[in-house]
């Protein structure tokens, strides 16, 4: 089990969520993936994906205009 | 046959998810004949999508949902967002079917969405594919004479089903080989919303997407002209993903043939543009709030002059006698200077696009 970080910033959804369903691909079940976004529809639309198709949400993080999502892949 | 493969497996069928009411309903139509459903939906970059208005501080008290996504979770069922933005490309800038009443390729757009699921239902062991297409829902794309050009251009042919209008058009693989009941399909045709929220109705989908200008920023009178400005302003028609976003977002001026000025509207707009702020010359009053300004051109000093007086007249300063503009190069350079602000009557229409 690893940790990973993708960086989402500047992206408008669906492009985040596009990113970590790219990304996800390439990991292993249990590894956690650290998603930096800027479009604050990535709060609603990333773990709504995670519900989707099994992972599992970790951490929601805002920080100024940037907000850090952590996942763990299932 | 049945809706097995005679392994005891469920038949598959992908469903081109748009966030919609009609896709939504033909998907849950299918899934509930015992059918394996994924949904599958593309990302043009054109996309309409609840949070690209988001930005913009008014609509923040609004839900900020991907429809396809809250589709495919109210349905329970897998969604694969693909990210068309590069070969979508040459279906607006060469539409094998002309244009729809704006810059919408909607036919050559269908052929090319149903073509891309055609192939990953092939790469993926999928059997066929599930549209929410209605006859005479839409002018261009979904109309009787229409439909069998995407089946075709898509090479899709008789796997592509249309369970809302099936029972009006000839039975598909699908339909003859037994895996879906034909009978239990539907005969929807006409503009009419009416049936498929009584269908919504009967499945308990409350607060489904009703989009009024559809799903594309293409369909958009305004979007159009502004990305025909951008074509005629390169000479050609090019785009990248930058582009096509920014046309999204601002208040868009064409001052001179040589560029134009896109300015936020509020801080949520101001925020995004300050994005792009190592591309793009771009310009704020620093004497009084106002909005952050991108230069897309190639602008000289009279240009950035004029464009400062403009920035001028969209912050707060506007009926003061001078307001001062910081002036910053793509390098984190900054130039102050003090500009008096255009007045209405200064600014020609035209320059709005």
């Amino acid at each position: 089990m690893s940790r990973h970080e993708l960086d989402a910033r500047r992206l408008l959804c669906p492009l985040p969520v596009i990113r970590v369903q790219e990304k996800v691909k390439t990991l292993e079940r249990g590894d956690t993936l650290d998603v930096l976004c800027s479009d604050p529809g990535a709060l609603n639309d990333i773990p709504a994906w995670c519900r989707i198709n099994g992972h599992k949400l970790i951490d929601t993080r805002s920080e100024g205009h940037h907000i850090t999502i952590t996942i763990e892949v299932g | 046959m049945d809706a097995s493969d005679g392994l005891n497996e469920p038949r598959k069928a992908i469903a081109l998810i748009s966030g919609g009411l009609d896709s939504m309903l033909a998907a849950r139509l299918i899934a509930d004949q015992g059918i394996h459903v994924e949904g599958i939906n593309f990302y043009t970059g054109f996309c309409v999508e609840g949070h690209t208005h988001a930005i913009r501080n008014q609509h923040r008290a609004k839900p900020k949902r991907n429809n396809a996504l809250w589709v495919a979770e109210r349905l329970n069922i897998k969604l694969h967002i693909i990210d068309v933005i590069e070969q979508y490309k040459d279906v607006v800038i060469n539409p094998k079917h002309g244009y729809g009443a704006n810059m919408n390729p909607c036919l050559g757009c269908k052929s090319f969405m149903v073509g891309k699921a055609r192939q990953w239902m092939e790469q993926n062991g999928f059997d066929f594919i599930i549209t929410g297409e209605v006859i005479g829902q839409r002018p261009k794309s979904q109309r009787r004479d229409t439909m069998p050009v995407v089946a075709r251009e898509s090479g899709a042919f008789d796997r592509l089903l249309r369970p809302l209008c099936a029972r009006l058009l000839p039975p598909t693989l699908p339909e003859r080989e037994g895996w879906v009941n034909r009978e239990k399909l539907l005969r929807m045709n006409g503009r009419s919303r009416k049936p498929q929220m009584a269908l919504a109705k009967q499945f308990g989908f409350r607060d489904y997407a009703q989009p009024a200008g559809g799903c594309c920023f293409l369909t958009d009178k305004r979007y159009s002209h502004k990305l025909a400005d951008l074509w005629q302003s390169r000479g050609e028609k090019r785009y990248d993903l930058d582009d096509i976003m920014l046309l999204k977002v601002g208040r868009h001026l064409r001052p001179r043939a040589n560029f134009k000025l896109i300015v936020g509207r509020d801080d949520g707009e101001n925020n995004f543009l300050h994005g792009y702020r190592r591309q793009y010359v771009h310009m704020f009053p620093t004497s009084h709030k106002g909005p952050l300004v991108l230069v897309n051109g190639t602008a000289d000093a009279s240009d950035l002059q004029l464009a400062a007086r403009l920035t001028a007249r969209f912050s707060q300063g506007k009926e003061d006698e001078e307001v001062t503009v910081a002036v910053c190069n793509t390098e984190g350079g900054q130039q102050l200077v003090a500009v008096r602000p255009m007045s209405p009557a200064e600014i020609p229409g035209d320059w709005y696009l």
